[in-house]
């Protein structure tokens, strides 16, 4: 029995190309919620992390450490089968399995968002210190030094971290098909019990994922060195 | 050398001390700088003289003592501390040129966004600095694409954007190559005749000796000697500033 044939994956993809598309477009728009999401959130962990009020600093931390030092997909389980034994049933009228999706998105966004929140951080951090004191010896408040020297800087510290962040989060939405989300990985198993065939589908979730990841990743590469290449000292 | 001078101290300091932890960085600093005076501060790394020019317009917060600016105390809870510092200058080691910003940028972000002065009238104002240090040409370029005599340059004339009545220098030449040197210290010195107020920690004895109306010679926290510079190099009486003079001449 041949285990693999090209014509066959292309025939499979012209018949259920709708099923694999919209699979890619769930996963897209998962990730663009997420990163949006855990933008803000982690944004907002950072400032709590780097203020002065101990129980909030503590806070931040553990939940930062705890899902920065477990799998996303244990996370994903924990949380989700955690709601369902809790009895917590998110529903939406006229929107099919908007609990699993729900979680999903939940369990994504806390995720990055803890990722998000060390990024942030970092790059506030690594603003130089005389950059801060050439501000304020020129008079400018702690604001108007936040504003015009410590955010722009860090901004541009931030932003790969963060668009690579989002090239992984894309790759990492196939673990939520886990719970019933119909995005790309989910949509790969339906033609897969479907159609009797198990390596050509996910072959091609793999080019699909590849497509989406490759160019994005090297979009990154490229703003990289662009905001590298006007402030290097 | 002998500039415009008057009695009027512009800066009183008195008893000033830092202690950063156990550390005890000044153990009291007594001085009056006077208008138009430029004041050299020497000695050994690590003997407090970067500490003392940073008290000066609070970047480090002194532990004890006073610092008073124009007859007002800047190291207490009232003293409006960005106001005051409009009026102070400061030149750095390592330029700290706001490298988010063009040179026009590092020149206008303070008069524009602190002192409320037309963008316009900011900007002629910036490009009159920049000639006068010989770097109009370099107005949209970004720090990174200047030499460090260069950028140390455009510093100065970010500080003197702001019209302070006193400019603070610390260790304005030390990070530069050897051959750019020369041309931050002329500014320096063209500035000194044109009666800024200076203080300036340095290691260039060349430029205390010349340009300087007084030297002080700071080591373990105290001014250990202080005098004219002629006097200072030639009849130096503190055994520690002796000592430390053989060894940098």
């Amino acid at each position: 029995m041949d285990l693999f044939s090209a014509g066959r994956m292309a025939s499979l993809f012209s018949q259920y190309a709708g099923h694999f598309l919209s699979g890619a477009r769930m996963a897209l728009i998962l990730s663009l919620i997420t990163v949006i999401l855990s933008t803000i959130l982690g944004t907002i962990f950072a400032l709590g992390k780097m203020s002065h009020i101990k129980p909030l600093k503590w806070l931040i931390s553990i939940y930062i450490e705890i899902f920065r030092s477990t799998p996303l997909m244990v996370q994903v389980m924990v949380i989700y089968f955690g709601a369902a034994a809790f009895g917590i049933k998110i529903n939406v009228p006229f929107m099919k399995d908007f609990n699993s999706f729900f979680w999903g998105l939940l369990v994504l966004v806390l995720n990055s968002s803890a990722y998000v929140a060390e990024i942030v951080r970092s790059g506030i951090g690594a603003v130089d210190s005389g950059q801060i004191e050439a501000a304020r010896s020129l008079g400018m408040s702690h604001g108007l030094t936040l504003k015009m020297v410590i955010l722009p800087q860090a901004l541009r510290n931030i932003l790969p971290a963060l668009m690579n962040e989002f090239v992984s989060i894309i790759k990492e939405t196939s673990i939520v098909s886990l719970v019933g989300i119909s995005e790309l990985m989910f949509c790969a198993k339906d033609v897969v019990s479907i159609s009797y065939r198990t390596l050509e589908p996910y072959v091609i979730a793999a080019i699909i994922y590849f497509i989406m990841v490759f160019p994005l990743s090297k979009l990154v590469a490229y703003i990289e060195r662009r905001l590298n290449a006007s402030v290097t000292r | 050398m002998s500039h415009v001078k008057t009695d009027e101290a512009l800066l009183q300091v008195r008893g000033l001390k830092k202690h950063f932890g156990h550390l005890e960085v000044l153990r009291g600093i007594d001085i009056d700088i006077h208008k138009g005076e430029v004041v050299a501060v020497i000695g050994p790394s690590g003997s407090g003289k970067s500490t003392f020019i940073r008290c000066l317009n609070r970047l480090e917060e002194p532990t004890a003592g006073e610092v008073i600016f124009e007859g007002q105390q800047i190291n207490t809870k009232k003293a409006d501390i960005d106001k005051i510092r409009q009026k102070i200058g400061m030149v750095f080691q390592n330029f700290n040129l706001f490298s988010n910003m063009t040179i026009m940028q590092n020149i206008t972000a303070a008069p524009i966004n602190v002192k409320k002065i037309p963008k316009d009238q900011a900007e002629e104002r910036a490009l009159n600095l920049l000639d006068r240090v010989g770097l109009k040409d370099k107005a949209a370029e970004y720090p990174v694409r200047l030499s460090g005599g260069q950028r140390q340059r455009v510093a100065i004339a970010r500080a003197l954007a702001m019209d302070p009545d006193i400019l603070l220098f610390d260790e304005p030449t030390s990070a530069l190559d050897p051959e750019m040197v020369g041309e931050v210290l002329n500014v320096m010195k063209e500035l000194a005749e044109d009666g800024m107020t200076m203080v300036v920690v340095t290691h260039e004895m060349g430029f205390a000796r010349e340009v300087s109306d007084r030297v002080i010679f700071i080591d373990q926290g105290v001014i250990q000697e202080e005098n004219e510079p002629k006097e200072f190099f030639a009849h130096p009486k503190n055994p520690r500033l002796k000592d430390f003079l053989n060894k940098v001449l």
